[in-house]
This record gives C-alpha cells, structure tokens and sequence, in this order.
C-alpha cells in the first residue's frame, strides 16, 4: 500500500526545503473508564530539514502525546488517533500498516525520552543496546554493530568509548546516559528527532552539554528537531519556531523572536510573566489563576477561558479559530490583535 | 524565649559534617569509606530573610535541610537556634526547639499520606504538640490555615489524590506553618510544579514571609528562582559551600568559578540573548562524593586549575579586592549575566 501523493511526491523530490514532517489536524482521545480524555485536538505542524520547533505546553497540554502519535508509539487501547494526518515527506505515517511503518521508526524519524534509565535496558551493556539498531534494522553481524556503537558513543563524546562500550546503563551518569540515548536515536541517521522533555531530569550544567550536543549535531547532519518541553528557557536559546499547546489544542504559533517579544494569546503571554528570570532583579511574578483544566472536562469555547485574565463573554460560547496573524504567526484567540498591541483590558 | 537581636542570627551552622559510611560485609560490617555528603559548611540565617542554597545534584543540599531539622544526626559540628546548640538537646527541650523549625518538602505526591484527609494532614502538628490549640478549636485552626494557603476551608474533609498538585504543595505549606515556626526549610518546594503554578507558590511563600515574619532556607537547583525569592545565597558544590553573599554579589558579581559556569548554564527566556550569552561550557560530570578531588574539590571542572589547587584546600574567605567570602585562589569576578532592573 502506497499512501504517497504524486503531485506531493514530485514536490519534495524538487525542493529540498519542503518540510519532511506536516501534522495536518491531529485528534488523539483516551477512552477510559473515567470517560473519554480529548489529549490532542486538532494540531497541525510541519518541520523542513535542519529546522528546530518547540511544542511548548505544561504537563497534560498534550505534546507528549502528541509525539507518540507522530511516532505511532501510543498506548492502544485506550489512546486512538481520531483524525488527521502525519505525512513524512508526502507518505501519510497514519494510513501505513505497521509492518511499513516500522521502517520509518528509528530510520527516518527517531525519539529521546525524558528518563534515560528507564529506557534504556539495565540487563544489557550499552554498546549491545546501541549496536541492536544496526543489528535489527540493517542486518549487521553482532562484531559490526559493536564497532558501529564505538563510533556513535565517540560521536556523542562519550569519553574513552572503546573502553566503556561494554558497561551498563547504571554505570554512567545522568548526562553521560542521555548521550548514549541521543547515540541510539543517531544511528540510523534520521530525518527528524523527536527529544521529548531531554534535559529536564538532568542539571544546569549538564543541561547545557547535553543542548549543545544535539545543536552540533543537527548542523552537521541537517536533520529536524522536534523539542517538547515547559523549559521556556532551553526553548529560547535553540528553537526555530514555536508551537505553544493548552488543554490538548494549539493556541499559538510563532517564530521565535516575535514570540517573546509580543505574544498574540494571553496565554502565551502570562506564561512568560509568570517564570523568574535569572538575569532581571525586582521582577514581580504574575501568577496565572487556577489550574490546566482536567481533559475529561474541558471548558467550551476557549478551553483557557476560565483561567484568561481578559476572557469575555464570546470566550465561553465559541472556540476561537487559529487565525494567522502574520507570515508564519498564528494565533487561536478571538482578541488575538488586543492581545498582540497590548489594548486588551483584564477583566 | 529570648527575642533575637537583628544583628543576631537565629539560625547558625558550624563545621557541619555528614558522612555516610559505606560498609562492607553483612554480619561484620567494616567500613570503607563515606560518602562526604555534607563536609564542612557554616551557614548564618537572620529574622525575616530568606537564604538561598543552591547547587546540583548530589552538592549535599538536601542533606543539609534533613540535618537541620535534626532528621539525620550530623557527623560533627554544630547547629545553634537562637544560640543554643540543638544537637546536644533532647526531649522536651528538643521538642520546643522542632515546633520552631518546621520543613515543606519537594514532591507534594509523596510528602503527604494518601490516608488521611487534609484535615488530619494539617491538624497532625497539633496533636503531637499538644497545647498549642485547645481540643476544641483544632478544627477551626486547620481552617484558618486553609484559607491563609488558599485552599477551600470547606475541602477539610477531602483526599490528597482529590488536588492538583500545586494545591497539595499548598497543604504541605500549611502543615509547615500550623506550630507557627519562625524558622521553615524549604527543599525543592517548587521544582515538581509547572510554570503558571509554581509562581502561585512562590508569590504565597513570599506573602507569608511578609505577613508572618518568617525566615526560609529555600534550597533549590533553580537558580531563576532563588535569585527571585533570595535575600542571601550559598552556592554548593560536592559538599562544601564554594561561595556565598547577598543575592546581588552572587548573581552580578560571581567570583568562584563554579558559581560563574552554574550561572552561565541558566537558560534565560530571552532568544533575542542567544549567541550573545557569555557561557561557560564545564567538562564532565560531578566527581563521586565518596571519593572527592583532594584539594579544591572543583579542580577536576575548572578552567582556571594550578598545581595549588590539588594541594591547598581554598579556604571559604573574603579575598582581596572582593566583598564577600569565595573558597577559590583565584578568586576573581567574572559578569556572566546582564542584569536589568525590571520595569
């Protein structure tokens, strides 16, 4: 079965800037007892090669989840993609079975966790671990593969490599084992990487390692990078452009520097006012009231309404649209224009 | 209870030492080593201040915090509440002194049993130091501390799987606050929340501060935060104490290494900084605390390393032409971030 689209197909083949990756109206619910959970509603997204996109969203907006259907790794039952459409350079990844679908995991679009010793296999050494894409993907004899994984864990600048090939995951530190994480996600030389929440379990300093490593990475090698994070920090030293999730929706997408200088959703905008910075003094924190809301439940129209500190009455009754903005900006606000010149009026 | 002089700290630490010992053998334990999770540090803690500690994993920090409320007997040295040394206090004496000192801890899932109501959660404090409230009143008071926390008063009878988190942060607050302490350490209070609530809770902690005359330790990893709600910072590193002063002479004028490369490695929400930044990329990883560097123990890291520093352990101590205390010989001032006043 082949999903590919002629006219589409003879685009990428002439553009080497087309994206690789368009998400085009992506539903994910969770059907569980407790009623069904709308995780993702209506997300789309593209990435082009050697570019970086954020999905930027608390814990339950979504973006995980969002990337395990990009990968097609979400839990089934009780997650199901209701709709929409991943297309990785033209083929649509939803509408492939899974035999074919397996070739495009790991190959062309791989994934880094959050918590890289739960991920990785503590009963085997860490070059098996990394030599087994080699192993299973492209048939490489067990003395190749190892050879292979030496060269990545150089890559990824794992010190001494040949000497620690053989050790195992709790051998090494926090940083040293999410670079052998970005070493298995590399080694099939992928289009995209999707890093979800990378550093987030890892300290500052290392943090900073770990982000310029996949930075070097990405300019060597020209792929695409999907970031999930809350680190609005991390985000604004390496992203490209932004998708901010809430309550499973996209509210606001952006190129990154008109993002935090003149946010188009109050959302956005309170999110940025609420974090302290470590280079501003005498900096009073806005809070943002009340809790994400639970996604069995979510609020009509605009599911941030009853937290907006501008919410008027049309924000209850109709779910704003995503409206473009500018070249490249949108923005799902009904006062988007209020919110961008800063006219708007709390409440 | 004397009252404190202003100049007087309430809480002093001196020399204060934790080593873990690591044994060998199950029936007859030998001991090979420790782990030097805590080596050597003084901290001073005034009436109504905040003093920051940060530092990375496996600095000792929450080590520190658990030695302060005497959960963990300290190796050695010397922790004086209101010039009294609490370590050589027991029993009732002891007990007066804990109700003073009271600790909110990081993960609000498993700081609170899952068992109990709120209720119980914040009236437990009251039963074990009992007098505090008359029986009859307990009620009453847990529901006045709700409501100082910003919690529903009505929501006494509920679980804590029934709140968000941020919601149990704030009944964890308000378990810390019901002996009304003048001294409470917080560890990590704030590190488990997402951003639009984790400035909830530090805007409470700082209208506490104000309405209560409270002193915090806020031990953190984040050094956004700390500068945010600090007055006064200590910089941790395997252990030891690398460098302390007020909030300004840390942030705007760094002098130890460490606290230079730390402070370098915070992302700043700002992408119009990128690349302009001036940041210091450290090598490797934090060396074992059981095994530390001789000498300076951030030898191992440091960009600026001499043959002293493998001999000569740096003394935590005011250098020449600095203002406030650096354990480093080449001590030396560094601007690694540019800061504004905000408008």
């Amino acid at each position: 079965m082949n999903q590919t689209n002629p006219a589409d197909d003879a685009r990428h083949k002439q553009d080497a800037n087309a994206p690789v990756l368009e998400v085009e109206d992506l539903h994910v619910e969770f059907r569980t007892r407790d009623g069904v959970a709308k995780a993702v509603n209506g997300v789309s997204f593209d990435l082009r090669p050697g570019e970086t996109l954020a999905i930027l969203g608390e814990s339950g907006s979504g973006k995980s989840v969002t990337a395990q259907a990009i990968m097609g790794i979400l839990d089934t039952p009780p997650g199901y993609v209701t709709q929409g459409s991943v297309r990785f350079r033209g083929t649509d990844l939803l509408t492939l079975p899974e035999k074919e679908r397996r070739r495009y995991r790991g190959e062309k679009i791989s994934m880094i966790f959050q918590d890289a010793l739960s991920s990785l296999n503590p009963v085997y050494s860490v070059g098996f671990q990394i030599g087994e894409m080699f192993r299973v993907h492209r048939g490489a004899s067990r003395a190749d593969a190892k050879k292979k994984a030496i060269e990545l864990m150089d890559r990824v600048r794992i010190p001494a490599a040949h000497e620690r090939v053989n050790d195992y995951p709790h051998q090494f530190s926090g940083g040293m084992r999410q670079r052998i994480m970005i070493a298995i996600s590399l080694a099939l030389d992928p289009d995209i990487i999707i890093a979800d929440e990378p550093t987030t379990a890892l300290d500052v300093t290392v943090q900073a390692q770990v982000m310029q490593l996949l930075a070097d990475l990405q300019a060597e090698s020209k792929m695409g990078l999907i970031l999930i994070t809350h680190d609005l920090g991390v985000v604004a030293d390496v992203a490209d452009k932004i998708s901010v999730m809430y309550a499973g929706s996209l509210i606001e997408q952006a190129p990154i520097i008109p993002l935090y200088g003149s946010p188009a959703h109050p959302y956005t905008e309170r999110l940025l006012a609420a974090i302290p910075r470590v280079d501003l003094k005498g900096q009073e924190l806005y809070t943002i009231k009340g809790i994400p809301p639970n996604l069995t439940n979510i609020p009509t129209g605009c599911a941030f309404h009853p937290r907006c500190p501008y919410a008027q009455p049309i924000c209850s009754e109709q779910v704003p649209p995503l409206q473009d903005v500018s070249e490249g900006r949108r923005s799902a606000c009904h006062f988007w224009k209020e919110t961008l010149d800063g006219s708007i009026q709390s409440r | 209870m004397a009252a404190s002089r202003a100049d007087e700290p309430i809480l002093e630490v001196r020399g204060l030492v934790k080593h873990f010992p690591l044994t060998k053998g199950i029936l007859f334990k030998k001991q090979i080593g420790a782990v030097q999770a805590v080596d050597g540090i003084d901290l001073k803690l005034y009436k109504g201040e905040t003093l920051g500690v940060v530092g990375e994993s496996g600095c000792g920090k929450s080590t520190t915090a658990r030695l302060l409320m005497r959960l963990d007997e300290p190796t050695a040295g010397q922790i004086f509440f209101h010039g009294e040394d609490i370590a050589l206090l027991s029993g009732k004496a002891f007990k007066a002194v804990r109700r003073n000192i009271q600790i909110v801890l990081q993960d609000p899932y498993s700081s609170l049993n899952p068992r109990m109501t709120v209720g119980d959660i914040v009236a437990e404090p009251f039963r074990i130091h009992k007098g505090v409230v008359p029986k009859g009143n307990l009620r009453k008071n847990v529901q006045e501390l709700l409501e100082v926390v910003g919690l529903n008063p009505e929501h006494i009878h509920r679980y804590p799987h029934q709140f968000s988190g941020g919601q149990r942060q704030r009944i964890g607050i308000a378990r810390g606050l019901a002996l009304r302490p003048e001294i409470i350490i917080c560890d990590e209070p704030v590190s488990a929340l997402d951003v639009s609530v984790q400035a909830q809770v530090i805007n409470l902690f700082e209208k506490l501060q104000d309405e209560l005359g409270l002193s915090y330790v806020f031990i953190a990893h984040d050094l956004s935060v700390v500068r945010h709600i600090s007055d006064r910072v200590s910089v941790m590193y395997l252990g030891k104490v690398v460098e302390t002063g007020d909030e300004e002479q840390i942030y705007e004028r760094p002098t130890h290494p460490y606290t230079q490369a730390l402070l370098s490695a915070v992302p700043v929400p700002d992408p119009t900084l990128r690349g302009q930044r001036d940041q210091i990329m450290l090598e490797g990883d934090v060396p074992s605390p059981a095994n530390p560097p001789s000498g300076c123990r951030f030898r191992t890291r440091c960009w600026k390393v001499q043959d002293v520093c493998a001999k000569v352990e740096p003394e935590l101590i005011v250098r020449e032409g600095l203002d406030h205390p650096s354990a480093c010989h080449f001590a030396d001032i560094r601007h690694v971030i540019e800061t504004r006043v905000a408008t």
